[in-house]
């Protein structure tokens, strides 16, 4: 999967916690929390089903790296490099 | 038609699903109601035939008002009335509870013998009393009977903020009901294109709402929701004589036992934090009954059980604060499953009514977003409201040092008339003193 596939799967999960706004219009280096109002069950739902539609978990020490989309699309696209094709 | 929630006055009935003659069934959705912070569909609760619809449509009525007569059986309908107490007129409205009432049907029965007091408790409860089996002598209907009633959860009324499930598929015979029209006018839709679910296959509400939510109506229904708050926290403020009360607890043990716990926990079965508040809350007030329950009437009514409201926001605004029943019983994992699953519906339509009004105290969590403190106002009829502020680190004296812990500040608002400071310092405390040994939660 590559950086616009992963890219992709981010904005579509988030779509669908927040559905009445638009994800893709988001600053990617902006705080999601604050974006897109999430707040703790929102963001522990990201996580949850961006793992498992990749299937990889995220463990609770890395959630802070997907707070925001940028930081999100480098943290699974480099999961994803280092758990093979 | 019944009450819901705190502030709620009258309700207008949008929509029949149903018309006489028809033959209804436990469960069966016969009507849409317009209230302030949603529109509702109102259920039936027994097996019978429809005999007559009292509300036209478009009516707006008061809560209490009898909306329809059902018989309980087709052979019922045609014998001769009984006793002149099925005829009851619209009752008066609830005053000072918003207990689940939603009695939409009078069965025929024969003649009860109700006394004022009881009758006038009903009226509160939003109770048809020529409903109720009386268990007292010869049949007569009891206060117990009545308090029974306002607690059976036989009747839900179903809360519909958003799209609602998809509709039955009839084929549509090009009837629209009036609201349908206008709703679909009001999207740019044409209803003939519509599959309709009413009766015949009319185009109902839910109809065009299903096809499409516009920016449009879902403001128009995020401005009535503030409304209804706004009145509710009015009465709030003018009924309740609040007392606060805070403390700043020392978390960092508590977060360090939940991050060792969740690390070893794939990420769908994580604990939030807040739910080790809901927790601790729970069992403080299992142990505190006279800040679990409601005041009505002029007295505190203890409630058995701990049913603990969550605020939940809407992301469209608004909030509301359905509640976790028995959070004192659960576990951890249950209650996180169940907070997920209220927060689930709750924004996405489908929480019963009776989750909202059976609620004897409320906790609401401003996240790690929010301020450091929250001191809300008590949902009436509940007595108490705790409000959790900000996770944060703080410098902190051990013994004779200064370190940093992170810290939560719990700010607790109370009913005077049901507590004093001393009861609420000696709750709040009880609640700390679960939530700093997390493992006994």
């Amino acid at each position: 999967m590559n950086e616009h596939d992963v890219r992709a799967l981010v904005l579509e999960v988030l779509t669908g916690i927040a559905p009445e706004t638009d994800p893709a219009a988001v600053d990617p280096g902006a705080d999601l929390r604050d974006e897109l109002d999430l707040d703790s069950m929102d963001e522990l739902n990201l996580i949850t089903r961006i793992g498992e539609r990749l299937g990889i978990d995220i463990p609770e020490r890395d959630a802070a790296r997907l707070r925001t989309i940028e930081g999100a699309v480098d943290y699974l696209t480099s999961r994803l490099a280092s758990t093979g094709p | 038609m019944p009450a819901l929630g705190a502030g709620m006055e009258s309700g207008r009935v949008l929509e029949w699903h149903v018309r006489a003659g028809d033959v209804v069934h436990r469960g069966e959705i016969i009507a849409l109601v317009e209230t302030d912070k949603a529109n509702i569909e109102v259920e039936v609760f027994e097996d019978g035939v429809v005999e007559e619809l009292l509300v036209p449509e478009g009516a707006k009525v008061p809560v209490g008002t009898v909306l329809a007569r059902l018989t309980s059986t087709p052979e019922a309908r045609t014998a001769a009335p009984q006793a002149p107490d099925r005829a009851p007129a619209p009752l008066p409205p609830p005053t000072a509870t918003s207990e689940p009432a939603a009695v939409v049907s009078d069965v025929a029965v024969h003649s009860r013998v109700v006394s004022p007091l009881v009758r006038r408790l009903a009226g509160q409860r939003g109770i048809d009393v020529t409903h109720l089996a009386g268990t007292g002598p010869g049949g007569v209907v009891t206060r117990h009977d009545v308090e029974a009633a306002a607690t059976d959860r036989a009747t839900s009324v179903r809360t519909v903020l958003a799209a609602p499930e998809a509709p039955r598929t009839v084929r549509a015979a090009g009837r629209a009901s009036p609201y349908a029209r206008r709703l679909a006018a009001e999207h740019g839709l044409d209803p003939a294109a519509l599959t309709g679910s009413g009766p015949d296959g009319a185009v109902v509400a839910r109809d065009v709402l299903a096809a499409k939510v516009t920016p449009a109506s879902v403001e128009g229904s995020a401005e009535a929701m503030r409304q209804a708050i706004a009145r509710a926290m009015e009465r709030s403020n003018r009924e309740i004589p609040h007392y606060h009360l805070g403390e700043t607890v020392d978390v960092d043990a508590t977060l360090a036992w939940l991050e060792e716990s969740n690390a070893q926990r794939p990420a769908n079965a994580r604990l939030l934090p807040a739910v080790l508040v809901l927790k601790a809350t729970a069992l403080a007030l299992r142990d505190h009954p006279d800040l679990n329950g409601h005041w009505i009437d002029g007295a505190f009514r203890p409630v058995a059980g701990v049913h603990l409201g969550v605020a939940i926001n809407l992301r469209r605004g608004g909030l509301l604060a359905p509640a976790i029943r028995h959070a004192d019983e659960r576990s951890l994992d249950d209650l996180m499953g169940a907070l997920r699953d209220l927060v689930e519906r709750t924004r996405s339509g489908g929480l019963l009514g009776s989750e909202i009004a059976d609620a004897t105290f409320t906790v609401s969590n401003l996240g790690d977003r929010g301020a450091e403190s929250l001191q809300g106002l008590i949902t009436p009829p509940q007595v108490g409201y705790l409000g959790v502020g900000r996770i944060t680190p703080r410098p902190w004296a051990v013994d004779s040092t200064v370190v940093v812990r992170r810290t939560v500040y719990l700010g607790l608002a109370a009913d005077h008339r049901a507590s004093d400071g001393h009861r609420g310092g000696r709750f709040l405390s009880a609640i700390i003193s679960h939530l700093t040994r997390p493992e006994t939660l």
